[in-house]
């Protein structure tokens, strides 16, 4: 049988990085190829080149045995090729039905033919066990339903291969589950998929066979049955990385409370009956699936948002309505969700990023002028003591990767030694090196006695760091529970919302 | 083909681009002068010759390029930190009528007077735009659309002014405010020329933006704000107050180009004085890429085209509002120069 997708030596460089170096990869008709690798291996760059975004330097692609004229995605999607992002690109203004049949009619023609489209559209959904409301507004959708219309929307122009990028980062467990059954039934319907990740549970779940991409390059193909979740850790990473793990230890005294906390955001409740205690030398862990307003949580322990009802004390002392100078000042340190949003300000040096939190503080500035020696000398401390690679003072920070930038904002926290440290998904897009290193120094101010918040989706991250775990959906909060009695399953059940139905029964 | 952004802009496509920019846009105004039935090159020449030909060309230049200076580091100052102040005509005119008004109803003696005028001059401009931002911060009001319309509001105040309370009455109706004091004129830079010491005032001027801008907790602040709001305003960065203290800045500077105009120029003030400096503070501040050195640079470049055009118009017949066609043409090409500065093109 043809192969439906052959890649054969694909080469992509930017400048003087090489994305993709020489990869050829086949996928068989009816099956379903995971391709694992760190961020930034190069798996994004190569499905971007299939799809027509990128040109390759080098290299073809052929699609059921025919050769796909390279930068036009219009001839992928002709040849069956469908791509669901990992971020939606789906008009939430508009029905399901409008969003997968926008842009695949002819721009000439007047009126669009609903009703054969709702015929197709239903059809589609069933065979492949994708259920759908047509009809229903995409705003009102949750991600799991939105992801299934991304889905259809591939199916409804005719893609007889799909490429899924990351398809499980915004879903709970059960829903990444049962993703994982319909992709299963897809094959059986003929479909080719091929599935991006770097969660490793994932690819041993979902898939026929792995490859690996590490640096640009393919360093292994197995197949599934054949492979551990062990050897393909470190066939991604190239080598053994250890996390570093978490001793127990007692608590110290309360840091941070907070006390039946309500957020309302333009008269939205975003936030309800959030409590917690954050102890001196203890990491509280917040676990939950993406958009369950993390981001909410975050801002109000940052400062950026105020809290509607409830109370939040630092150090027994009203924290509630502070700014975020107020919080830098009584000790607070916050490692934003999104590092290049609002971490850095990518097209300043490094050093004016360094400092930026304690400009107006006399160690850094004199009478409203900034001392530049003091700011780059305390910028260089912190490349050196945080090991920010390929960065001097006046480096753009923009140039920084994900992993050095996150050290840099991770060391101008902790250098101040603060009392609370917000960390919210500190490790978000880092790479296994990155992310030993970041646990490290989490650990570190942990036994310094910090008290942390840890706000993360990684739930192996969560276990690992964590002395106490909450679980957030839904803007509310889950009793804790402590590390020792926290299992994957148990967890994952919790991320679900499933406690508050046990509290109903109960 | 498509772009793609760059890593880093290296420094001599940053120091390319405005000159770049700048030649396009006189190849394209050359089109619009053959069609007017002129030779390009030698209109060009005429140009060249007017604006820098003699000495007297030169002063009258450089006069010209003042008031430029100064607008031109208002526009630049603002859109660092993202406030959009399109109402640097506005804000020139506020402090020429101030200065006006002031320097003839207070009888100041001269060593005093032309700091205060200077400083009314500066508040006033700075007033006018505090405004707009506060209702940007408090209700999200577009200052685009405010202080560009404030502009037409405010040379309409002139003109009933200088028809009413203000009208000079020793200028036999012609519309013209009251004059300043004489002794309230600026001193001449150059012996019977107009040239007057506002220039140094001016240059002064881009000296301390720079120092403001690169040296100070508030110009730090203010950048990072322009940059990146979010990541400036979870630093501890206070976007309220960093953008009124900008718009305190910006205002001051457009009001101080009006109250020098009025103090080394024209003594009174008209509806007519300005020949659009504060729009063409824009195009200076665009051309030298929001940079206070390049500002200088750019304002000279603009005065020249403005004088030149001049000149030509009255050698070769064209007319010489090919002058605000050449400086229009700047900003656009100016605007796609910069995009190349950030991105590359890939095919």
């Amino acid at each position: 049988m043809t192969p439906a997708l052959e890649l054969r030596g694909i080469t992509k460089r930017f400048g003087r990085l090489t994305a993709n170096e020489d990869v050829t990869l086949t996928l068989a008709q009816g099956e379903i190829l995971a391709l694992l690798g760190e961020n930034g291996a190069g798996k994004t760059t190569l499905m971007n080149i299939l799809f027509g975004h990128y040109m390759a330097d080098s290299g073809t692609v052929r699609v059921f045995g025919q050769d796909l004229p390279p930068g036009q995605p219009r001839a992928a999607i002709d040849a069956g090729i469908g791509m669901v992002h990992q971020h939606f690109t789906l008009a939430e203004n508009l029905s399901v039905l409008d969003n997968v049949i926008l842009g695949s009619e002819p721009l000439t023609r007047l009126r669009s033919a609903r009703a054969e489209a709702t015929q197709k559209l239903v059809h589609l959904s069933r065979k492949f066990g994708l259920p759908v409301d047509p009809e229903a507004r995409v705003a009102r959708l949750s991600v799991g339903e939105r992801q299934r219309v991304e889905i259809l929307k591939a199916l409804y122009r005719d893609a007889r291969v799909l490429i899924l990028d990351e398809p499980t980062a915004v879903l709970a467990r059960p829903e990444a589950e049962r993703l994982f059954q319909t992709l299963g039934d897809m094959t059986r319907e003929g479909l080719s998929l091929v599935f991006i990740s770097h969660k490793l549970h994932e690819v041993m779940a979902a898939s026929h066979r792995v490859a690996v991409l590490r640096g640009g390059k393919l360093v292994a193909e197995r197949k599934t049955t054949e492979t551990g979740p062990e050897e393909l850790a470190e066939l991604m990473v190239g080598r053994r990385v250890n996390r570093p793990v978490r001793k127990a230890a007692a608590p110290g005294a309360p840091v941070l409370v907070a006390d039946t906390v309500r957020v309302d955001v333009d008269g939205q409740t975003q936030l309800d009956g959030v409590s917690f205690t954050v102890h001196a030398g203890e990491i509280l862990g917040i676990v939950g699936v993406s958009g369950n307003r993390q981001a909410v949580l975050g801002a109000v322990l940052s400062g950026l948002t105020q809290p509607s009802a409830g109370r939040l004390t630092l150090g027994g002392q009203d924290a509630a309505g502070l700014s975020p100078r107020d919080l830098i000042r009584a000790g607070v340190g916050r490692v934003p969700e999104d590092r290049h949003a609002d971490g850095v300000v990518g097209d300043l040096p490094l050093w004016e990023n360094a400092v930026l939190e304690h400009l107006g503080s006399g160690e850094f500035s004199r009478r409203g002028f900034v001392r530049p020696g003091a700011c780059t000398a305390f910028a260089g401390d912190l490349i050196a003591r945080y090991d920010v690679r390929g960065a001097a003072p006046d480096t753009r920070t923009r140039l920084l990767s994900g992993g050095n930038m996150q050290k840099l904002i991770l060391g101008r926290v902790l250098a101040k030694k603060p009392r609370f440290l917000l960390a919210n998904q500190p490790t978000r897009g880092l790479d296994e090196g990155a992310i030993a290193a970041v646990h490290a120094e989490l650990l570190k101010a942990r036994s310094e006695g910090a008290a942390i918040l840890l706000i993360s989706e990684e739930l192996d991250e969560v276990i690992a760091l964590s002395d106490r775990i909450q679980a957030i959906v839904k803007g509310r909060l889950s009793e804790p529970v402590a590390a020792e009695a926290a299992d994957p399953q148990r967890l994952g059940l919790m991320m679900a919302g499933v406690w508050t139905e046990d509290a109903h029964a109960s | 083909m498509r772009l793609e952004r760059r890593t880093d802009a290296p420094l001599h496509l940053l120091i390319l681009a405005p000159l770049t920019a700048v030649a396009a846009a006189l190849v394209l105004a050359a089109g619009l002068i053959a069609v007017a039935g002129v030779n390009p090159v030698s209109a060009y020449g005429e140009m060249l010759q007017g604006a820098l030909g003699s000495r007297l060309a030169i002063t009258e230049m450089l006069t010209r390029a003042t008031p430029l200076v100064l607008t031109g580091l208002a526009a630049a100052v603002a859109f660092r930190a993202r406030l959009w102040n399109i109402g640097g005509e506005g804000q020139f005119f506020v402090g020429a009528l101030i200065t006006a008004w002031f320097g003839h109803a207070l009888a100041l003696p001269g060593w005093a007077g032309v700091p205060v005028l200077m400083v009314a001059g500066m508040a006033a401009g700075a007033a006018l735009l505090v405004g707009p931002t506060l209702l940007r911060l408090r209700f999200g009001v577009d200052e685009v659309v405010t202080t560009l319309l404030l502009n037409f509001i405010v040379i309409l105040f002139v003109g009933l002014m200088i028809e009413g309370p203000l009208r000079d009455p020793l200028a036999f109706g012609w519309p013209q405010s009251v004059p300043v004091d004489g002794d309230l004129r600026l001193p001449d830079l150059v012996a019977r020329t107009r040239l007057h010491i506002g220039l140094l005032f001016a240059i002064l001027a881009a000296g301390l933006v720079w120092l403001i801008l690169a040296r100070t907790v508030f110009g730090t602040e203010a950048r990072a704000a322009g940059l990146n709001a979010s990541a400036a305003a979870f630093a501890g960065v206070s976007l309220p107050r960093t953008l009124l203290g900008v718009a305190v800045l910006s205002g001051a500077l457009a009001g101080l180009a009006g109250s020098i105009e009025v103090m080394g120029v024209t003594a009174s003030v008209t509806t007519t004085m300005s020949p659009g400096f504060g729009y063409a503070g824009i195009v200076v501040a665009m051309l030298a890429a929001l940079h206070p050195a390049g500002v200088v640079a750019a304002a000279i470049f603009v005065a020249t085209i403005f004088v030149g055009a001049d000149a030509m118009s009255r050698a070769t017949g064209v007319p010489s509002f090919i002058a605000d066609v050449i400086v229009a043409l700047c900003l656009l090409t100016m605007l796609v120069a910069l995009l190349f500065t950030t991105h590359r093109i890939r095919r």
